[in-house]
């Protein structure tokens, strides 16, 4: 077989796209996160800009509805004052049967400098890379069940920033992992930045013996799960999977595998709890945790800008 | 037309002659083997020094994609993709639109095919009506019009009840029903179940699809005494399966595809739709086992599961992509590859793609019977003449298929296949010629 270099890096081993975060070496994963701490502080300016995309054309490309996901997006680019371009794909071209790739080639052809993909099918964000004019930067901003590398990134901000260090913890992801591109894009950074103990917590169906290859220890039971955890992640559980062969209710899996407050107890007493929004309350979560003090939920979405801006920001910088 | 091969190494694994010598042909049919006769004056003469001849290929699993998308492929084009991979008998399947569920489509495409002079054409009839696993198709009209067996090609029937009527129905008459053992609802994913879909959020199709439609089958064979062709297996525990099924004496045989034989679901890599295959590819000890079971017969046959897929169908992600890849232009060297990694003589090598597919067709060959995928005196001169030594790398863009789309692909997979064919003779004339 020929060695083929991953399709995010250029020949000298920098990202030209950020499409997944497994296989990213450490340090490129703590570069965007200094460089995002370096941002933090322009949001509380006055002016919140920085120069650094002046010029340049981001546009986002939401293949699937996502107001929330697309919006920090937004917002990141105009912070480093780039020309923000937003397209409901999934109502317009495609919905007249242009293919993925023309769409892409008739954007390139407006002179686009940066795609943010969000695609319903795992893998499209590689396909649009392989594809697009060599001078196009792409985000993936979540692909399927593969992977939501900002995401992981910002999860992995917000660890490092309560935490200060990986190398002791222990942090356990709780949910649907099986559909999930924010368990996968946690796990490979956890295991990246020298983790020890990954669990995937929740039933059979939502969380599959074969993650077991890429680092996580299964637990099958919330209470074995999380005891001792210094940090959960909590995963939402979509509409779709409430009902039917998943799971038999929305009620018996808050029963089972809802974090309570009592539950919460099991964990260290500085544990932290994360959730990549929109919580359901009352089906993973209660109230009582996602608004108490162990959640660091809101501070998430603040990270999740800083970081943002910080990948923009590094892969416009460097050529393919 | 009289046509000498002259000092060639005659490979005939049904005879297991092996030895250079000298083929004579004429009127179509073999009338020297090893010796010409003292008064033959050819018309032509090939020259075939260090060169093997060996019987025609048998393909049991092919594409045509007419009628219905010819954009993806023509009965032209992709019988001259089967001519230049030494490929001279093949079995197409009855998937194309509309399925091939009616005398009428088939007379249209055994005529067709006819008028080419090129690969001879074995259509599979549909089991059910428009493959819809509901009704059962007019299986003797449909013998009459041409079809050696029946299959549902990829379409699952769902409903066991109606398995087993076809199957009854179809061994009533001896009619071989060619099966994809699979699910109907676990075969749904698009790659192999298992730590690689996971990791890739891929939708998974786990070996139980493929287990439960085996067993399925089996107690459906036992029960009916119908003859069945098991198409493409994919996992280990269906090889071992098959295996003990064997054993036991039922009437079944089975294929394995090119690509199920050399490839792993790792090859998906980031994401490469050209692996986008059915069944998907999957592990090492899968693949492993497939060798193995091609090698001690579990397996019959080695087939190219050719289908041509437009482009546009491809370069979409990988859940979206069209399955499929073109192959019959990759038949002869990844048999040979096989061959080679397993340390086996050239003929067993062989032997999978040329008497060993024959004998599954048996009887449905009718009066080729005797010949087809063999060299034999006074046989059909369907003969493939290849360079056993000389490796290239496999080059899409210079296939004859209109189907580009290989997981083979040189660019990506760095193959390279030995095995050059040379010239291809269809009833003694020459359907291919390398320049």
């Amino acid at each position: 077989m020929l060695a083929s270099r991953h399709p995010q890096l250029n020949k000298h081993g920098e990202l030209i796209h950020l499409l997944t975060l497994e296989g990213l070496p450490r340090d490129v994963i703590h570069h965007i996160l200094d460089t995002a701490s370096t941002f933090l502080s322009v949001h509380e300016r006055e002016v919140k800009k920085v120069p650094l995309l002046r010029g340049k054309s981001v546009f986002n490309l939401f293949f699937e509805n996502s107001t929330r996901t697309r919006t920090t997006f937004e917002i990141a680019a105009k912070r480093l004052s780039a020309d923000v371009i937003n397209l409901d794909i999934a109502r317009s071209s495609t919905a007249k049967g242009e293919t993925l790739l023309d769409t892409i080639a008739n954007l390139s052809a407006m002179h686009a400098d940066m795609f943010v993909v969000r695609h319903g099918e795992s893998g499209a964000p590689f396909l649009i890379a392989q594809h697009c004019a060599p001078h196009v930067h792409v985000v993936n901003a979540g692909d399927g069940r593969h992977a939501h590398p900002t995401q992981g990134l910002l999860d992995m901000y917000t660890i490092r920033n309560y935490k200060k260090d990986f190398s002791g913890l222990t942090v356990a992801i709780i949910g649907d992992i099986v559909h999930s591109r924010v368990a996968r894009s946690d796990i490979h950074a956890l295991s990246i930045l020298g983790v020890p103990e990954i669990r995937g917590v929740g039933p059979k169906t939502l969380v599959p013996g074969d993650l077991a290859p890429m680092g996580v220890h299964v637990y099958h039971d919330l209470a074995d799960g999380i005891r001792d955890a210094d940090v959960i992640i909590m995963l939402r559980l979509q509409n779709e999977r409430m009902t039917g062969a998943m799971l038999p209710s929305a009620g018996e899996y808050f029963k089972t595998f809802g974090l309570t407050p009592e539950k919460l107890q099991l964990a260290k007493p500085d544990c932290i709890v994360m959730h990549p929004g929109p919580i359901n309350r009352g089906v993973e979560i209660d109230s009582a945790v996602a608004d108490g003090t162990h959640s660091v939920i809101l501070p998430q979405v603040t990270f999740g800008i800083a970081v943002r801006m910080a990948v923009m920001s590094i892969i416009a910088g460097n050529e393919a | 037309m009289k046509i000498l091969i002259r000092k060639g190494r005659l490979v005939d694994p049904a005879s297991g002659r092996d030895e250079v010598g000298d083929l004579a042909i004429a009127a179509g049919r073999i009338v020297g083997l090893g010796r010409v006769p003292a008064d033959f004056q050819p018309n032509r003469t090939i020259d075939a020094t260090g060169l093997v001849v060996a019987p025609g290929l048998v393909d049991l699993a092919t594409r045509l994609r007419e009628p219905g998308h010819e954009h993806e492929g023509m009965l032209e084009s992709e019988l001259n993709a089967a001519a230049a991979g030494g490929v001279t008998s093949l079995v197409c399947l009855p998937d194309t639109d509309p399925p091939l569920d009616e005398p009428g489509l088939l007379e249209m495409l055994k005529f067709r095919a006819r008028n080419l002079s090129l690969a001879r054409v074995f259509p599979l009839g549909a089991l059910t009506r428009g493959l819809g696993g509901e009704a059962l198709t007019e299986m003797a009209e449909l013998t009459e019009a041409g079809c050696i067996g029946f299959s549902q090609a990829e379409a699952p029937i769902a409903d066991t009840s109606i398995l087993l009527r076809a199957l009854q129905y179809a061994s009533t008459y001896r009619y071989g029903v060619w099966l994809r053992p699979q699910d109907a609802w676990l075969g749904r994913g698009v790659a192999a179940s298992g730590p690689l879909a996971t990791r890739l959020g891929l939708t998974g199709v786990p070996v139980a699809s493929e287990t439960i439609g085996l067993h399925r089958i089996f107690e459906l064979v036992r029960a009916t005494g119908a003859r069945v062709h098991l198409c493409r297996l994919s996992s280990a525990a269906g090889v071992g399966l098959v295996r003990a099924a064997k054993a036991e004496g039922l009437p079944i045989t089975a294929d394995v595809s090119i690509n199920s034989l050399h490839l792993t679901d790792v090859d998906i890599g980031y994401f490469n739709p050209a692996m986008r295959l059915s069944p998907p590819l999957r592990g090492q000890r899968d693949r492993d086992a497939l060798r193995g079971g091609l090698a001690d017969g579990t397996i019959d046959a080695l087939v190219s599961d050719h289908t041509p897929v437009a482009p546009d169908a491809k370069h979409l992600p990988f859940g979206e992509a069209e399955p499929g890849a073109t192959g019959l232009e990759l038949l002869l060297g990844l048999a040979l590859k096989w061959g080679e990694d397993l340390k086996l003589p050239l003929a067993q090598a062989l032997a999978t793609v040329t008497s060993a597919p024959a004998r599954v067709l048996g009887e449905a060959l009718g009066s080729l019977a005797a010949s087809a995928g063999r060299l034999a005196d006074g046989g059909v001169a369907d003969v493939c003449v290849f360079d056993p030594r000389e490796r290239r790398p496999v080059r899409p863009e210079r296939f004859r298929s209109q189907g580009r789309s290989t997981p083979f692909d040189f660019a990506f997979s760095g193959f390279e296949l030995p095995g050059r064919i040379v010239a291809t003779l269809v009833a003694g004339t020459v359907a291919f010629e390398a320049t």
